[in-house]
C-alpha cells in the first residue's frame, strides 16, 4: 500500500458495512451556580468501519463533552443528557443499564485522552494499567494480564517492553505515555476508539508517530475512529471524514478533502483562512472575530451569528433565513455534504 | 533507600543531644529548690539537703551537670529521682500504659477518621458530609482538656458505660481517654480524608478508570481510594509519635498512670534526670515515626525517591 492512500483515503468510500456507532439528536447540558450550560446541543453522526472521523472545533465546542457521553463517564450530575441515542451495535447505550454500559467500555468502544500523564493513576506500574482491561473483562489471573500487556507495548512500539512493564508512568516520556493509553485502548481490539486530542500535549515530531501509529492500528483492525481535535494539520493527514462543531451543534459535515478546499459554512472558512500559510511568510494571520459563545447563553437564531461576516439580518434576510432568529437546521447542500447556514450555497459559490 | 534511611537514623543523634540539652537547661532554669521542697511542710535538715545536692551535682554548674548526666548515660545509667528511684524503672514501669492509650487513640482514629471521611467525599454536600463537617468542627473547636472532663462526667459518671480513672479494666480502661486523646487528630483525619478523595474523584486517571469499563467498586477502591490515602497514613503515621508525647492532659484527667502523667509529675518536682530522661525518649519515638512515614511515603507513591 502506498503512502499516498493511506494518510488521505477517499472519504465515505471507505466506510464499510454501514455504522458502527451511530449519535442521534445528543443534547448534553450542565447545571452549574450560575444557571444551565448547554454544551452539546443536538449532535448526531456516525462512524464505520475503518472509518477516521475528525470532530473539529475549539474549546467549549462540546466536542470533549459528547464524546465523554457517549462513553458513559459524564459526571451526572452536574451533567445531564436530555435527548439523543447512542446506537452501538444495535443498542441504544443510553438506555441500557449501567453495567451494560460499562461492559461495552474497552472491548466495544474505548477512549484515549489528551494528558497521558494525568489520565494514568501514577500509583500503578503501566503493565498494571494495561492488565487491568483483561483482568476486568476477560477475568484473567493477574500474571497473564502483565504478559499480555507486554505484547500491547511491544504493539504500540515501546522499546523493550519487557523490561519496562513494571515502570511507573513518571519514568516515561510524554510520547511513551501516550503510547501506553493507546495500548490499554485498544487492549480488547474495540470497535471504535475515540481519541480525545491524543496528541496536542505532545511535540510536533512525537505528534506526528501517534498518528501514525494510530493510522497503522487502525489499518490492522478496521476499529472506527472518532478523533477530537483542534488541530486542522491534524485532521487533514489522518481523518477521512470531518465534523466541525460550534457552540454544541454541528456546522458542517463532510469529505475532509472538500470541507477543507472548499467551506459550505463561515465558521469553518473562517478556520481555513486562520492557518498560518507558508507563502504568506511575514503576513498577518486571520482571526475570526469576535469571541467564542457563552454556553450559558448562546446568541438566538444561527448561534456564529454576532461573528459572521457573512450575516443577514434586518432587511438584508430571505423570509425564514434571518440569521439573528431562525436556526439554521444541518442540511445536504450539495451531495456528500451538509451545513448549518442559512446561505451556504453563496458561501460555497454554488 | 537503605542510605536514606542510615542518614536519617545518624541525624537523630544530633537532635536527641540538642534537645536532652535543651530540656536539661530547662529543668536547670526553674524557679525554686527541689531539694527544700522535698520535705514538704518539715524543713530537712542542712546536712542533708547538702548531701542530697551533692549527690545529684545540683551544686555544678549546667555545662558540668550536663556531662555528668552524658557520662552516666554512656554506661547505660539514666541515673534516678531524689527519691533514689532509677528513671529506667519510671520508664518501663509507665510505657506500657501510654503505649496501649496511643494504640486505641489510634486506631479509634485511623478506622473512624477514614471511614468518615471516605464517605463525606464521595457523597459531597450530602447529609452524611454536612454531619462530618459539623461535628469534626466543634471537636476541632473545644479544647482537649475540656473535652476530656465532658466525656469523663457524660460517659463515665452520668451514664457509667466507662471507668472514669485509672487502668483497672484492662484494654477497656483505655477506650473513653483513647476517644479523649484521638478526638482532635481523628477530626482532621476525617477533614484530610474527606478532601483527598473529593479530590481525587475528578482525577483525570479516576475518568481514564471509568474509561475502560472497570467495575464501579475497582474505580473507587483501587484507583481513588489508594492514592487518597496516602497523605492520610503519611499523617497517622506521624501522629503515633505527637500522641505518644502528647498524653499529658488525657492521662492527668483520667489518672492513668503514663509517661504523660510521669513527666507533669517530675517537671513539678524539678526531677532533671527523670524529665530529660522521658523527654528525650519522646523526641525519639516522634523522630522515629516521622522516619517511618517518609519511608512508608515512598513506598506508598512510586514517584517520591530518596537517593
Amino acid at each position: 500500500m502506498s503512502t499516498a492512500s493511506t494518510s488521505l483515503p477517499s472519504g465515505p468510500a471507505r466506510a464499510g458495512t454501514g455504522p458502527l456507532l451511530e449519535v442521534q439528536d445528543l443534547r448534553v447540558r450542565f447545571r452549574t451556580g450560575s444557571g444551565l450550560v448547554n454544551a452539546v446541543n443536538g449532535v448526531s453522526y456516525t462512524v464505520s468501519e475503518g472509518e477516521t472521523l475528525a470532530i473539529l472545533g475549539e474549546s467549549g465546542s462540546g466536542k470533549s463533552v459528547s464524546a465523554q457521553a457517549i462513553m458513559g463517564i459524564l459526571d451526572m450530575p452536574p451533567a445531564e443528557i436530555t435527548s439523543g441515542r447512542i446506537v452501538f451495535e444495535g443498542r441504544d447505550l443510553l438506555t441500557v443499564p449501567a453495567e451494560e454500559q460499562r461492559k461495552v467500555r474497552g472491548p466495544g468502544i474505548s477512549m484515549i485522552f489528551q494528558d497521558a500523564l494525568s489520565s494514568l493513576n501514577p500509583v500503578y506500574s503501566v503493565g498494571f494499567q494495561i492488565g487491568e482491561m483483561f483482568r476486568a473483562h476477560r477475568g484473567m489471573s493477574r500474571k497473564d494480564a502483565k504478559k499480555r500487556a507486554v505484547e500491547l507495548m511491544d504493539r504500540v512500539r515501546i522499546p523493550a517492553a519487557a523490561q519496562r512493564v513494571n515502570d511507573y508512568p513518571h519514568q516515561f516520556s510524554g510520547g511513551m505515555r501516550q503510547r501506553v493509553m493507546i495500548a490499554m485502548a485498544i487492549a480488547l481490539d474495540p470497535r471504535v476508539l475515540i481519541a480525545d486530542e491524543p496528541t496536542t500535549a505532545l511535540d510536533v515530531t512525537v505528534q506526528a508517530q501517534v498518528m501514525d501509529l494510530l493510522k497503522d492500528l487502525q489499518r490492522d483492525t478496521g476499529m472506527g475512529l472518532v478523533l477530537i481535535t483542534h488541530d486542522l494539520g491534524v485532521v487533514n493527514e489522518v481523518a477521512d471524514n470531518v465534523a466541525v462543531m460550534y457552540a454544541g451543534r454541528i456546522v458542517e459535515r463532510g469529505t475532509v478533502d472538500d470541507v477543507f478546499s472548499n467551506p459550505a459554512h463561515p465558521y469553518t472558512e473562517g478556520l481555513m483562512s486562520s492557518i498560518p500559510q507558508v507563502e504568506a511568510k511575514g503576513g498577518r494571520l486571520l482571526p475570526i472575530g469576535g469571541q467564542p459563545p457563552n454556553l450559558a447563553h448562546i446568541p438566538s437564531g444561527c448561534p456564529f451569528h454576532p461573528r459572521c461576516p457573512k450575516r443577514r439580518i434586518g432587511a438584508d434576510a430571505l423570509p425564514g433565513r434571518h440569521c439573528a432568529e431562525d436556526v439554521p437546521p444541518l442540511r445536504l447542500v450539495v451531495p456528500g455534504r451538509e451545513a448549518a447556514c442559512h446561505y451556504s450555497e453563496e458561501v460555497l459559490g454554488v | 533507600m537503605g542510605r536514606y534511611v542510615a542518614r536519617r537514623l545518624l541525624l537523630t543523634i544530633p537532635v536527641l543531644f540538642g534537645a536532652s540539652f535543651l530540656i536539661f537547661a530547662m529543668v536547670y532554669a526553674l524557679p525554686g529548690d527541689p531539694i527544700r521542697a522535698l520535705g514538704g511542710d518539715r524543713p530537712l535538715a542542712p546536712a542533708v539537703v547538702a548531701q542530697l545536692r551533692q549527690e545529684f551535682n545540683l551544686n555544678d554548674p549546667l555545662g558540668i551537670q550536663y556531662l555528668k548526666y552524658l557520662g552516666d548515660l554512656a554506661q547505660g545509667d539514666l541515673g534516678t529521682d531524689f527519691r533514689g528511684r532509677p528513671v529506667l524503672d519510671t520508664i518501663s514501669q509507665r510505657l506500657p500504659v501510654t503505649i496501649k492509650l496511643t494504640v486505641v487513640a489510634i486506631l479509634i482514629e485511623a478506622v473512624i477518621g477514614i471511614i468518615a471521611g471516605v464517605l463525606a467525599g464521595i457523597r459531597r454536600n450530602s447529609f452524611f458530609d454536612n454531619v462530618v463537617l459539623v461535628s469534626t468542627t466543634l471537636v476541632v473547636s473545644i479544647p482537649i482538656l475540656v473535652l476530656a472532663f465532658i466525656a469523663q462526667f457524660t460517659f463515665g459518671l452520668k451514664l457509667g458505660l466507662f471507668p472514669i480513672s485509672g487502668v483497672q479494666e484492662g484494654w477497656y480502661s483505655f477506650l473513653l481517654p483513647g476517644f479523649v486523646l484521638a478526638s482532635g487528630s481523628l477530626a482532621y483525619v476525617a477533614r484530610l480524608t474527606r478532601t483527598s478523595v473529593a479530590e481525587n474523584m475528578r482525577a483525570d486517571y479516576v475518568r481514564t478508570a471509568r474509561a475502560k469499563g472497570l467495575p464501579n467498586r475497582t474505580v473507587v477502591v483501587r484507583h481513588t481510594l489508594r492514592n487518597s490515602l496516602i497523605p492520610v497514613v503519611t499523617f497517622v503515621g506521624a501522629d503515633i509519635g505527637t500522641l505518644l508525647g502528647g498524653a499529658i492532659v488525657t492521662e492527668s484527667v483520667f489518672n492513668l498512670p503514663g509517661i504523660g502523667r510521669a513527666i507533669f509529675d517530675a517537671v513539678r518536682a524539678q526531677e532533671g534526670a527523670v524529665v530529660v530522661g522521658i523527654v528525650t525518649l519522646m523526641v525519639f519515638f516522634f523522630i522515629f515515626f516521622n522516619l517511618v512515614v517518609d519511608v512508608l511515603y515512598a513506598v506508598l507513591d512510586p514517584r517520591i525517591r530518596y537517593e
